[in-house]
């Protein structure tokens, strides 16, 4: 048994009082989890201590709170390790973010994330006719999509978007990774619909900045950023759908900028985004831009020489991995669920189980 | 005051399926859950789903593999009703969208369970249970037009008319506080088990008896309550559950010795035997010093016989399990496992039309006793119970509301259940804490009413679950607000907890026999001369728990040894 301290943020809604923060120390075991120290806190100390949860093993998807500033499943964390990234010496527990909060670490869930994951009509639209039996479909197919399906809907994700925190009406991970629930499914027979709706749409897939967050804060390896360039790249690759916010040509662009450059060249990349600096869309774009460039040069951060005159040049390694990928009969797909390879069949190099049971015999 | 033809309370799979099938019917319904329906324990099903849909399969080896794995406790009629419609609900499950595993040739692929004679589990992954929640919860989302939700909202009670009908129910929005009657033709209960009731469990925290109880209480017959399933692997610190799917795809138990001892009570079916027997067999390994782990209360589970690949793919969550709750690679080594409180075969009686006999009274899933599950339920047999008996609760109770005008309700039971919350608030904080109640419940439970059972164990906790239903009486709390009090609702909670609790013991202590999940030291027997019927338990009007007998239902399996 340990001692572990947890700072709670706590707010009563009907005190009429501003957050405020609530320390109890607890003790069990290192590897048992911050829910589990909640949950003894409030047993032994204090009963209005509101969180939600259920199943107590990384299910149901109701306990996501941030633990010392990440956001997660309380019941997924180890005391130990959120002891490791603490501060202060305390595991500092606070509601979700970008969502209202209710009471204590319960936070309004249908106000963002649920509303946000009606919006992409989350069901199926099967193929006609249905068939007697099931839909004979391919194999890795549906184990691809379980990926998604994994998905507790904790709202860990939703918790720390980025994106969202600047546009709060970004459709966000957690129910873009739903869309791709469909998107991926053979059964569906609206995926160009689908994904029209979700390229063309200003808070749709183009609004993600891949900044990572909501991979690091999945507790289930959902990948939302990886389900959502995947909705990126088969709505531009293979259904074609250049959308009016011009989030494929930009991406075609920043491809195009790297395979050309190796490393960025950021005057290039906005008027290529709309087609080549003389192209009537790219005029309006480019004087828009100028006072952000003109603050820059003024503040020392870009210089014309370097803005104008893009010095670097792509490798000769950077341009066999383009080959590489591009040489692909197939594009390449990860994904979690569809892991290891056959060398993995072999069987284990030891048999644990016999050598720890004749040590103890 | 809201009125529904069909109003279901809970929105795991049994409440969830219940609806939509109510609701293709036409009628008004709504569904009320004191959690979100995503989050209702049929989450955590793991493993898969049977139904006899290979060409080499047929229902009736399904429905018999059911009776036998039963103990022969089981009522055939209903067996038959769920093995023969089993196959028609996996195809509507997946033509909804259910993200089935499949075969090469892009079919269903099945994967072998315990106690079944052929593999007959369609299964995603190791997440059945969750994805077919979630894509239940997807129908609910596009058809919100026709089911209204009633999300994290607290059934206090049922409200029964003068001639003893159902009409309605009271409940608190637990957001607001705010207490509400809920007036309806038909009400139908699927409100999930009682695992809490046992300290470990695999069950989740909100398993607490709740539908039970309040069937109990307002006269409804419990049956088969004795029969409590304790599952072959869960971990033993804190109970979680270990998929049987596991040793489906071939994986080993093993005792100190390295023995696969399933050799000596299941010479065929091995691991995969039925599951009283499995934990029987490891706790008698257990307890004649051949465990493993701390105190050598613990067997081997060896997953690492499993192809990694496999493994990676179709047993993922229990990778994840072993990793952040055990610190064990399964891939690369055993994990240490021990029987644990997982399902009550028993629950509030009812027909094969999930009617229990109080007139506008349905129930569905755990909560319920058809019986399908008897002595001992087959894994993978409980999402098919509560999918089969949902929409047959959900079409019946449709249908019954179609030929009624709607019942008024009286606003009595409210200001009964508000003052019974009110007193709760205000009691003095000189009582035992809830925590510890539920603490010294559960440790009881688990203690006398386990794998093995006899009389001192057995009436030794009757005598606490009395005790503490007492204690309870005057526990104190300590949130006195009305939004999201967790607390007022953890006391209510409770009392349904002992409630449940106290009519297992009384079961178990009646049933004089050894049958399925029931192991009495003391009548190591099965005895089916005498105790081949059913145990009802009903307060009839009075304060404490009367039994009385039901028969069993036998189409065509007459009783037999069970060997596996």
């Amino acid at each position: 048994m340990s001692e572990f301290t947890l700072r709670l943020r706590r707010f009563d809604p009907e005190s009429g009082e501003a957050p405020y923060w609530d320390e109890h120390t607890i003790e069990l075991e290192p590897h048992r989890s911050v829910l589990e120290g909640i949950l003894q806190a409030r047993g032994r100390f204090d009963g209005s201590i509101g969180i939600r949860c259920s199943c107590r093993a990384a299910i149901c998807g109701s306990c996501g709170v941030r633990i010392n500033g990440q956001p997660g499943l309380a019941c997924h964390t180890h005391l130990d390790e959120a002891l490791a990234r603490s501060q202060d010496g305390t595991i500092v527990v606070e509601p979700m973010g970008n969502m209202p909060v209710i009471k204590d670490l319960i936070v309004d869930m249908d106000a963002v994330h649920w509303k946000k994951v009606q919006s992409v009509t989350p069901w199926l639209l099967a193929k006609e006719p249905v068939p007697e039996r099931e839909y004979l479909v391919d194999r890795e197919a549906m184990v691809d999509v379980t990926q998604s399906m994994a998905c507790i809907q904790c709202g860990a994700c939703v918790s720390d978007c980025l994106a969202m925190e600047v546009d709060d009406q970004f459709v966000g991970p957690a129910a873009l990774a739903k869309a791709y629930r469909f998107v991926g499914d053979p059964r569906d027979s609206e995926h160009e619909e689908r994904l029209r709706f979700l390229a063309e749409d200003p808070h749709g897939i183009y609004t993600c900045t891949h900044c990572f967050k909501c991979v690091d804060a999945c507790p289930k390896d959902v990948n939302p950023m990886g389900q959502i360039m995947r909705l990126r790249r088969i709505a531009g690759s293979d259904h074609h759908i250049e959308d009016r916010n011009n989030g494929y040509r930009h991406e075609h662009a920043f491809v195009e900028n790297i395979r050309r450059n190796g490393l960025l060249h950021e005057a290039d990349l906005l008027p290529d985004s709309y087609g080549g600096k003389f192209h009537p869309r790219a005029v309006p774009e480019l004087i828009a831009s100028m006072p952000v460039a003109i603050r820059g040069m003024l503040r020392g951060k870009i210089t014309p020489k370097k803005a104008l005159l893009h010095p670097h040049k792509a490798s000769k390694e950077l341009r066999a991995i383009f080959e590489k990928i591009e040489s692909k009969p197939q594009r390449y797909e990860l994904n979690l669920y569809v892991s290891g390879t056959d060398a993995d069949n072999d069987p284990a190099p030891v048999e644990p189980a016999l050598t720890s049971a004749e040590e103890s015999a | 005051m809201p009125e529904h033809d069909v109003l279901i309370i809970g929105a795991g799979l049994a409440g969830q399926r219940a609806a939509l099938a109510a609701a293709r019917e036409g009628v008004s319904v709504a569904i009320m859950s004191k959690v979100h329906p995503v989050r209702s324990h049929s989450v955590a099903a793991a493993g898969g789903i049977n139904a006899a849909i290979s060409v080499a399969d047929d229902w009736r080896s399904h429905a018999y593999d059911t009776v036998k794995g039963s103990d022969f406790l089981g009522d055939q009629d209903a067996i038959e009703v769920m093995c023969s419609e089993a196959p028609g609900e996996v195809m509507h499950l997946e033509h909804i969208g259910v993200t089935f595993h499949r075969n090469e040739a892009g079919e269903l692929d099945l994967r072998p369970f315990g106690g079944a004679s052929i593999a007959r589990t369609a299964y995603v992954a190791d997440i059945t249970g969750q994805a077919i929640l979630h894509v239940l919860y997807e129908q609910l989302m596009k058809h919100s037009s026709t089911v209204e939700r009633y999300e994290e909202w607290f059934t206090t009670s049922l409200i029964l008319d003068e001639d003893g009908s159902c009409v309605g129910v009271v409940a608190r929005d637990i957001r607001s506080g705010r207490m509400e009657t809920f007036a309806a033709k038909t009400v139908i209960l699927a409100s999930g088990g009682a695992g809490q009731c046992f300290r470990p469990t695999t069950n989740a925290l909100i398993c607490t008896a709740d539908g039970i109880a309040q069937a109990y209480r307002a006269g409804a017959p419990l049956m088969d309550m004795e029969m409590i399933q304790y599952h072959p692997t869960t971990l033993a610190e804190n109970g979680f559950l270990i998929t049987e799917g596991a040793r489906g795809e071939g994986a080993h138990l093993l005792n100190s010795e390295g023995e696969r001892f399933m050799e000596k009570t299941a010479p065929n079916k091995m691991e995969l035997a039925s599951r009283d027997i499995v934990s029987r067999a490891e706790q008698i390994e257990i307890n004649e010093g051949r465990g493993v782990g701390p105190g050598g209360k613990g067997i081997y589970l060896d997953i690492t016989v499993v192809p990694r690949k496999r493994t990676l793919e179709a047993l993922r969550e229990i990778v994840n399990i072993g990793r952040d709750f055990a610190g064990v690679d399964i891939t690369r080594e055993p994990i240490i496992i021990q029987p644990g409180q997982h399902y009550i075969m028993g629950g509030v009686k009812t027909d094969i039309d999930g009617r229990t006999p109080i007139p506008g009274l349905y129930a569905a899933g755990e909560v319920a006793c058809v019986s399908v599950h008897g002595g001992n339920r087959l894994g993978a047999n409980s999402l098919l119970d509560t999918l089969i008996f949902g929409r047959r609760s959900g079409e019946h109770a449709a249908a019954r509301s179609r030929s009624m005008a709607m019942p008024s309700v009286s606003d009595d039971a409210l200001r009964r259940d508000a003052a019974m919350i009110q007193e709760i608030i205000a009691r003095p904080a000189v009582g035992r804490r809830i925590s510890e109640i539920k603490e010294e419940l559960g440790t009881t439970m688990n203690e006398h009413v386990a794998v093995f059972r006899d009389e001192t164990g057995l009436t030794r906790a009757l005598e606490v679950v009395v005790r503490l239903k007492e204690e309870a009486r005057s526990a104190a709390i300590d949130d006195r607000g009305t939004v999201f009090n967790q607390d007022v609702l953890g006391a209510i909670e409770l009392g349904y907890m002992l409630d449940c609790a106290e009519t297992i013991v009384v079961a178990a202590l009646e049933r004089k026999e050894s049958r399925g999940a029931q192991f009495r030291t003391d009548y190591p027997e099965r005895n089916d001369a005498e105790w081949l019927k059913h145990i009802d338990i009903n307060l009839n009007g009075g304060e404490q728990p009367k039994v009385s007998y039901s028969p069993v239902t036998i189409t065509q399996w007459q009783p037999e040894e069970r060997k596996y």
